[in-house]
């Protein structure tokens, strides 16, 4: 892919400062791009710095947190120097967000309809009128046969799956470049995560968009995602295409999640589990993040944290099993 | 024993521990300032199944079908609205408090949440010994003793005896909710979501461990789960349910293999795999689950189904047995 990012993150870095001059390096270091047209996923265990990534992007991190370094340029603007007024205009523009409780980010005091159009004519110079039109539009768009009832609706008279499509058309109200989508089926059962995906994937067909989709589930990786970026510690740990994470996984930790998934194609009689637990962000071991659970571990692993190198062509690896290819 | 082996023995000395039939729990809803009954949430509707000795039932479905409802009734830890409940061939239905204390010991539950679940002023130790207190006679040094072993079982140091439960990890407190209900040596154990809470490293930790207990103790365990993966990993046998009710339940190969029931086969083609080669068209269901309160006429799946006929809205479906350990409630099968 030739084109120039849509998103370029470099060396990102959000800390917590906490009770007792402990800091949560969070997001410790993180690098990566999103090209239009492409879903990037993010995956990792819980605390792995997922939802701190994305918060940060979209500049919502509030005390005790901080973001302490790095660059976020997105269309080509640095979102770091940006006041906040700047950047309330680019959030819910070019750049929307999900989250997996939609009720959490839908005022329960408003109808469906009414905070679409608020949002429509927050960003278009549109009429009432026209603006009612385009919220039945979207509303019909994300699934809504009775979309002309649910515009008069209340967050709290919709299912789990009906509020994040109406999240959903929110987030389109814009015409986002960006999406930004963190566990966004999380919450909800196994058909109804099935509808919002799919719909996910047409909505970024239609709309020309990026998503950058943050989930713990390596089955919506492979068949959501273009890209994969595996994350631990705060920090990328292995990065590619998502064919080649699957057919080759390099990293330590990556094939251990691979292993210690029950699979509803393979039999296994034992599953392969990670010893151990994921250490907290205040307090990683020496070295690499996952040294003190990698079966691998060597005697550099504890002495100092491997950088994120390109390993073969398009795929990266953060592990002094492997040598940067030249 | 491998896992056909030990279905051969089920099937060849079908040695049922539990017996369900025609269960109904229906919880009323208030309305009103008279607070009057309004109408019924039937939260478990009809259901009759059996648990084999030894064997691992897994109950799949989405939220709000019922699941949790079904185990807490077959425990008794809920009144059954209807229908009958045989442990060990001993009816327990209408059995008092007093007349169940003696065999209360023999079923137990883990609970999907560890924090919810563990009495968080409760030392380790005090939280695995109060079952023994009320339970047994044992004394304070045979009680110790049992606490002990069963610690080393579910691999959990002695030493964290004297810790609170918020010192430790997720996985951790979960092996602790497991040593609190196998201290006493139960046959049955229903395990309602035990591992939903957990990452996938820690998961699976927690469910090689159930595995081994159950081989090490010849546990039987009733497994609720929404998650289909995990549920084929640790059964023998799977029954779907939807609205209160069981769509299908059969030997897990044969489930997973050849799904009869249009939503059995809607939910297992929903699960995204990393497996390229056996990802299933996706079947994306209309609508949402309807209110059990208010559940269709005839089949309760026909208002999403997409095989749905004329006869589907007028006659419910009852589980039909096709063969195979294989049983499934809808009309396409007649
Ligand atoms: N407000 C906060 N105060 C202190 N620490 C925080 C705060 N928010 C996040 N953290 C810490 O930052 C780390 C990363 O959290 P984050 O929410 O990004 O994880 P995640 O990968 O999204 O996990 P999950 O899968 O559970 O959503 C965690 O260790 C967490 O404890
Ligand atoms: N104590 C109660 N009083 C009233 N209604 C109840 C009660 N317990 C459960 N219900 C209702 O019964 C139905 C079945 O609930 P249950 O908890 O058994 O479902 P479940 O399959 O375990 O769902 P989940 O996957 O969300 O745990 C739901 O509609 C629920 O709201
Ligand atoms: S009876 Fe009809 S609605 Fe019910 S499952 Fe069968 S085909 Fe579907
Ligand atoms: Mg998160
Ligand atoms: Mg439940």
């Amino acid at each position: 892919m030739e084109k120039t990012p849509i998103l370029e993150v470099k060396d990102l870095k959000t800390y917590f400062y906490l009770e007792g001059n402990k800091v949560a390096k969070a997001v410790d270091g993180v690098d990566f791009q999103i090209y239009p047209g492409e879903t990037v996923a993010l995956v990792g265990e819980s605390g792995s710095g997922k939802s701190i990534t994305s918060l940060s992007i979209m500049k919502l991190i509030d005390k005790p947190g901080k973001i302490e370094g790095g660059s976020i340029l997105f269309s080509g603007t640095d979102l770091i120097s940006l006041t906040e007024k700047q950047m309330t205009k680019i959030r819910g523009n070019d750049m929307a967000m999900i989250f997996q409780e939609p009720m959490t980010a839908l005022n329960p005091v408003f109808t469906i309809g009414n905070q679409i159009m608020e949002s429509l004519r927050k960003h278009q110079k549109i009429s009432k009128k026209e603006a009612y039109i385009k919220a039945v539009e979207l509303l019909k768009i994300v699934g809504f046969p009775r979309a002309e009832e649910t515009i008069r609706e209340y967050p709290h008279q919709l299912s789990g799956g009906m509020r994040q499509r109406a999240m959903i058309a929110i987030a389109l109200s814009c015409n986002p470049k960006l999406l930004i989508a963190d566990e966004p089926t999380t919450a909800l059962d196994a058909t109804i995560q099935a509808q919002i995906l799919t719909l996910l994937d047409e909505m970024k067909e239609k709309f020309h968009m990026s998503i950058l989709l943050i989930t713990h589930d390596l089955g919506i990786v492979a068949e959501h995602a273009d890209r994969v970026m595996v994350m631990y510690g705060g920090q990328i740990v292995e990065s590619t295409s998502v064919e080649r994470l699957f057919e080759n996984p390099l990293h330590p930790y990556t094939r251990g999640l691979l292993e210690s998934l029950p699979s509803i194609d393979r039999e296994v009689e034992r599953l392969g589990a990670i010893k151990g637990i994921v250490p907290p962000a205040f307090n990683f071991p020496k070295g690499c993040r996952f040294s003190d659970r990698c079966p691998y571990a060597m005697e550099e692993c504890h002495q100092s944290n491997p950088k994120l190198l390109e390993i073969e062509t398009n795929h990266q690896a953060r592990c002094f099993l492997y040598k940067e290819s030249v | 024993m491998t896992i056909t082996e030990k279905k051969v023995i089920q099937e060849t000395n079908n040695d049922t521990i539990l017996e369900v039939n025609n269960l109904k729990k229906y919880f009323p809803i208030k309305g009103g300032v008279l607070r009057r009954t309004v109408g019924h949430v039937k939260a478990v509707d009809d259901v009759s199944l059996k648990v084999f000795r030894g064997e691992t039932l897994g109950i799949v479905g989405e939220s709000g079908s019922g699941k949790s409802t079904l185990g807490r009734v077959i425990l008794r830890l809920l009144s059954p609205t209807d229908g009958q409940i045989l442990f060990e061939n001993e009816d327990i239905t209408s059995k008092s408090n007093r007349q169940l204390r003696p065999i209360r010991k023999d079923m137990q539950i883990v609970f999907q949440d560890p924090y919810a679940s563990l009495n968080p002023s409760m030392s380790v130790q005090e939280l695995i010994e109060e079952p023994l207190i009320v339970q047994t006679n044992l004394d304070k040094n045979e009680r110790k003793k049992k606490v002990n072993e069963i610690l080393d079982k579910v691999g959990l140091r002695t030493s964290d005896q004297l810790k609170y439960p918020h010192e430790f990890s997720g996985g951790q407190r979960q092996r602790i909710s497991i040593a609190r209900a196998l201290v006493l040596n139960p046959k049955f154990v229903v395990c309602d979501e035990p591992v939903s809470a957990l990452d996938v490293s820690i998961q699976a930790q927690v469910l090689n461990l159930m595995a081994d207990l159950q081989d090490e103790l010849n546990l039987t365990y009733l497994f609720i789960s929404h998650d289909l993966s995990v549920v084929k990993h640790i059964s023998d046998r799977v029954a779907v349910m939807y609205l209160g009710r069981i769509a299908e339940v059969a030997p897990k190969r044969e489930i997973y293999e050849k799904p009869l029931h249009p939503y059995t086969q809607a939910l297992l083609s929903s699960i995204p795999t990393v497996d390229k080669n056996s990802r299933r068209e996706k079947i994306i269901l209309q609508g949402d689950l309807p209110s059990p309160s208010n559940p269709p006429s005839g089949c309760p799946f026909r208002t999403r189904c997409p095989k749905a006929f004329d006869l589907c809205s007028e006659v419910r479906p009852e589980l039909k047995d096709m063969g195979n350990n294989h049983y499934v409630a809808c009309h396409l099968y007649e």
